[in-house]
């Protein structure tokens, strides 16, 4: 019995492994709550990237469901997504974009090599209205509702699937309960 | 197009190595031969598929099709054609393409090289191998697709490559880990083997130690030139991070260690037969365990690649069957865990054994310092990480007593010693090993730092105790009469002795310095007369930056060095690219900070005594292992006698 006890013992400490890894795989860093979530979204005004006499404010979010970006062309994992948004922009869906603590210059450089999947973007130079938004860090998307409440909000790239499991269901429940 | 045909040559292969591991199995079951001998077709077959798809997305990189979103990450028109090549490992989907064809490369292998190996042990070698590949190519086809496409972006000059990858050693390091990484698979697969025939016979340690040694070579060197560029290109001196990545790669290695050690009792004594089965499994099993925490994201790391619970999820599971399969075979068939016959507490057996039981715990403070974070995470008790600080505590103290161990077992003969030879071989090395450190420290700084003494009193005790066994070899058979197996454990051991030296000076007599400086000015660093001579921009093929000009001076020496600082233009990524003065006891290095005003840097300035010894005891640790690898006992005469053993047995 003993020996067995021995012989089965890097499989018992191998299976307590397992079991952490486990854990620590549903422990996504990403889903992180937000205080914001139910909320309308902060009252802002920013100057619109490109063309700072426009401007971009909470209002233009409200009545359609959009979402809204936050980006940055220091953000090396914003690339990452941006084949991605542009698809999305294809489609049909409405992106906002937040220049995220950026330089203008470098912003459109950046749009100019990567893409513009956006109908307006907001230049926040300074990070304020990031800081209202309760942002964690570049790249992060915000889902809007029609009414220009934060219905859901993803820290991190955004693929295909994240679309598909988070947005979509939120999306269609929001069309179908309006 | 090119891509397209890559997939399909991967899904080929994956084919292949379906058919690697259903043929002969049914064919041991029905007890027919010719299905079983079918593994030399499917091996070579799913090679070459497997090379064929390596190729395709080579091309696809060498022609900037950016269409391929993994080229389009991973390369940009400016980048160099000499990157381009090594960019395929850039990422996790290329770097996994690259893990799947040194498997397939080592299942060539051994197909090619074991000719004489028993049959039945040789084609259940092949097939758990291929069970393996089939692992590994399922996972790059449903999670990590690199030749998948996108039509979003055209206009486009790429991504590039992470400039912290725009590095010569990036050519080598990679693939020596993998190499190191996944050649322990191959004495894994002669562990599940043995297992399941239910029988090990002498010659199995014989036919897995030069698999075994040829895979921790390649795991030395990869680790060797990892620490050697972490220190010219990360831009801080440092040489080991005790990273989860890097211990990743190390845990492995020192079970590779142990499992040498392991397999040298096996072979010539035919003890601890069950326990060097399971280290081969935990050898290869913790490079599972490694490639698990790299690409899921569960631990963060500065060698991240892009991150996928998904990834994460599939490996997981794969670990789970392969690893839980493998130690559960094993609490089946092994009879025990140690069987020792007779062990005399004198012997080389008992110093082996307790040199695998060091090299184990340490091992496992190793991963409970890696994972710790997980655990007390998962235990909801809070997010910590565990720094350089926590490994120096654990790693340090168990390595001592390894050391002096070291020096006692490489004197110690097989079965039976004696204090009284021991004493009257040792008791002179010892004096000496506790003197001549004291004499040089005090000779030649006039001063006397304790933990650099005892790291030396250690290294002279190895290095001493390790010639004089050489000198009482020669002085016994002659010139002629030292294998080069012997040859090549002297030489190991002399060189794990080096790093020792090295480890211990660089860091208790290293000296830094961050100054500001500006053409023109110069400082006294380490008595040497530093000067900063001038400052030009600089541009390259896809960065552009400065160039700075010291002029390094004393006694008549004199050496320009011109360290750069650079910023990749896709990306505006800015890199330090230090410079080193080098010779063989002690490096100057100089690297940029940040411009401060108009003209003047901060300038940061190492000065490192006897740190080439850490990567010089790493070239000579891999020699040794080489040296070994060549001995012919393992080859000719050896083989044809194993093959009438084993036949005898049947």
């Amino acid at each position: 019995m003993k020996v067995l006890a021995l012989r089965l013992m890097p499989l018992f400490l191998f299976i307590i492994l397992i079991g952490f890894f486990w854990y620590s795989l549903s422990l996504d860093p990403k889903k992180l709550p937000s205080a914001k979530l139910g909320k309308p979204l902060p009252n802002f005004v920013l100057p619109v990237l490109g063309n700072p006499n426009l401007k971009l404010s909470q209002n233009d979010l409200n009545g359609k469901i959009s979402i809204l970006n936050v980006w940055a062309s220091w953000c090396s994992s914003c690339v990452d997504e941006q084949i991605f948004l542009l698809h999305l922009a294809r489609i049909g869906v409405t992106i906002y974009g937040l220049n995220y603590k950026d330089n203008q210059d470098d912003a459109i450089n950046w749009l100019s090599s990567w893409g513009n999947p956006y109908k307006l973007i907001g230049s926040d130079l300074d990070g304020k209205v990031a800081i209202d938004l309760g942002v964690y860090g570049a790249p992060e998307t915000f889902l809007i509702d029609k009414f220009g409440t934060i219905r859901f909000r993803y820290a991190g790239v955004l693929t295909s699937k994240i679309w598909q499991q988070e947005f979509m269901p939120r999306i269609n429940e929001m069309e179908h309960n309006l | 197009m090119i891509a397209e045909i890559g997939l399909f040559a991967l899904l080929l292969a994956l084919l292949f190595a379906f058919m690697l591991v259903i043929v002969p199995t049914l064919g041991i079951i029905f007890n027919k031969e010719d299905w079983q001998a079918s593994v030399k077709i499917y091996v070579p077959l799913q090679f070459f598929f497997v090379a064929l798809a390596y190729l395709a997305l080579t091309v696809c990189f060498l022609t900037d099709d950016f269409t391929v979103s993994y080229v389009l990450m991973n390369s940009s028109k400016s980048l160099p054609l000499f990157y381009k090549i090594c960019a395929v490992w850039g990422g996790h989907e290329g770097s996994m393409l690259l893990w799947v064809f040194i498997l397939t490369l080592w299942m060539f292998a051994v197909n090619l090289f074991s000719k004489n190996l028993f049959f039945p042990l040789k084609i259940r070698v092949l097939i758990v191998l291929g069970l393996l590949s089939i692992g590994f190519i399922l996972f790059i086809i449903i999670t990590s697709n690199p030749y998948s496409r996108q039509f979003e972006i055209l206009q486009t000059v790429g991504r590039d490559l992470n400039p912290l990858l725009q590095d010569p050693g990036f050519l080598f390091h990679p693939p020596m880990l993998y190499m190191g990484y996944v050649g322990f698979s191959v004495a894994f697969s002669f562990a599940i083997a043995a297992l399941w025939l239910g029988r090990v016979e002498s010659s199995w340690a014989k036919w897995t130690r030069p698999w075994t040694l040829a895979a921790w070579c390649f795991l030395t060197a990869g680790i060797t030139l990892g620490s050697w560029w972490a220190y010219r290109e990360l831009g801080w001196g440092g040489w080991w991070f005790w990273d989860p990545v890097e211990n990743a790669s190390f845990m492995p290695w020192i079970v590779g260690t142990a499992l040498i050690h392991s397999l040298a009792v096996a072979e010539k004594r035919e003890q601890f037969i069950a326990w060097t089965l399971l280290l081969a499994i935990t050898a290869f099993s913790l490079s599972l365990v490694g490639t698990f925490l790299v690409r899921s994201g569960v631990l963060t790391s500065v060698h991240a690649f892009a991150v996928d619970p998904e990834r994460g999820l599939y490996i997981l599971i794969f670990l789970l069957v392969v690893i839980g399969g493998s130690l559960g075979l094993f609490a089946l068939r092994a009879k025990s865990v140690v069987r020792v016959k007779n062990l005399n507490l004198i012997s080389r057996e008992a110093a082996l054994l307790l040199n695998n039981v060091f090299l184990m715990v340490i091992m496992l403070t190793i991963l409970m310092g890696t994972v710790y974070p997980l655990i007390i995470d998962g235990l909801g008790l809070g997010k910590l990480s565990v720094g350089a600080p926590y490994f120096n505590a654990v790693f340090i103290p168990l390595m001592i007593p390894l050391l002096i161990l070291m020096g006692f077992g490489v004197q110690l003969n097989w079965q039976r010693d004696g204090f009284k030879r021991l004493y009257s071989v040792l008791g002179l090395v010892g004096l000496l090993s506790l003197f001549i450190p004291a004499l040089l420290e005090i000779i030649i700084t006039k001063s006397f730092n304790l933990n650099v003494y005892l790291g030396l009193v250690l290294a002279f005790w190895v290095l001493l105790s390790t010639l004089k066994t050489l000198l009482i070899r020669l002085k016994i058979s002659g010139f002629m009469g030292i294998s080069l197996a012997y040859l090549g454990m002297v030489i190991a051991h002399l060189g794990l002795s080096l790093t020792v030296i090295g480890i211990t000076l660089s860091s208790g007599y290293g000296i830094e310095s961050d100054v500001k400086m500006s053409p023109g000015e110069h400082i006294f660093f380490a008595g040497f007369d530093i000067r900063f001579v001038s400052e030009s921009s600089l541009t390259g093929a896809n960065y552009h930056g400065n160039r700075a000009h010291f002029m390094i001076s004393s006694n008549g020496y004199e050496k320009s060095i011109f360290p750069e600082k650079r910023i990749y233009n896709v990306g505006n990524i800015p890199m330090t690219e230090s410079a080193i003065d080098v010779s063989l006891f002690r490096d100057i290095y100089v690297a940029l900070g940040e411009p401060i005003n108009d003209d003047s840097w901060s300038v940061r300035f190492y000065y490192k005594p006897f740190v080439r010894f850490i990567w010089g005891g790493g070239f000579f640790i891999f020699f040794g292992g080489f040296l070994a690898l060549v001995d012919s006992r393992y080859y000719l005469k050896g083989r044809k006698k194993n093959k009438l053993t084993f036949k005898a047995k049947i």
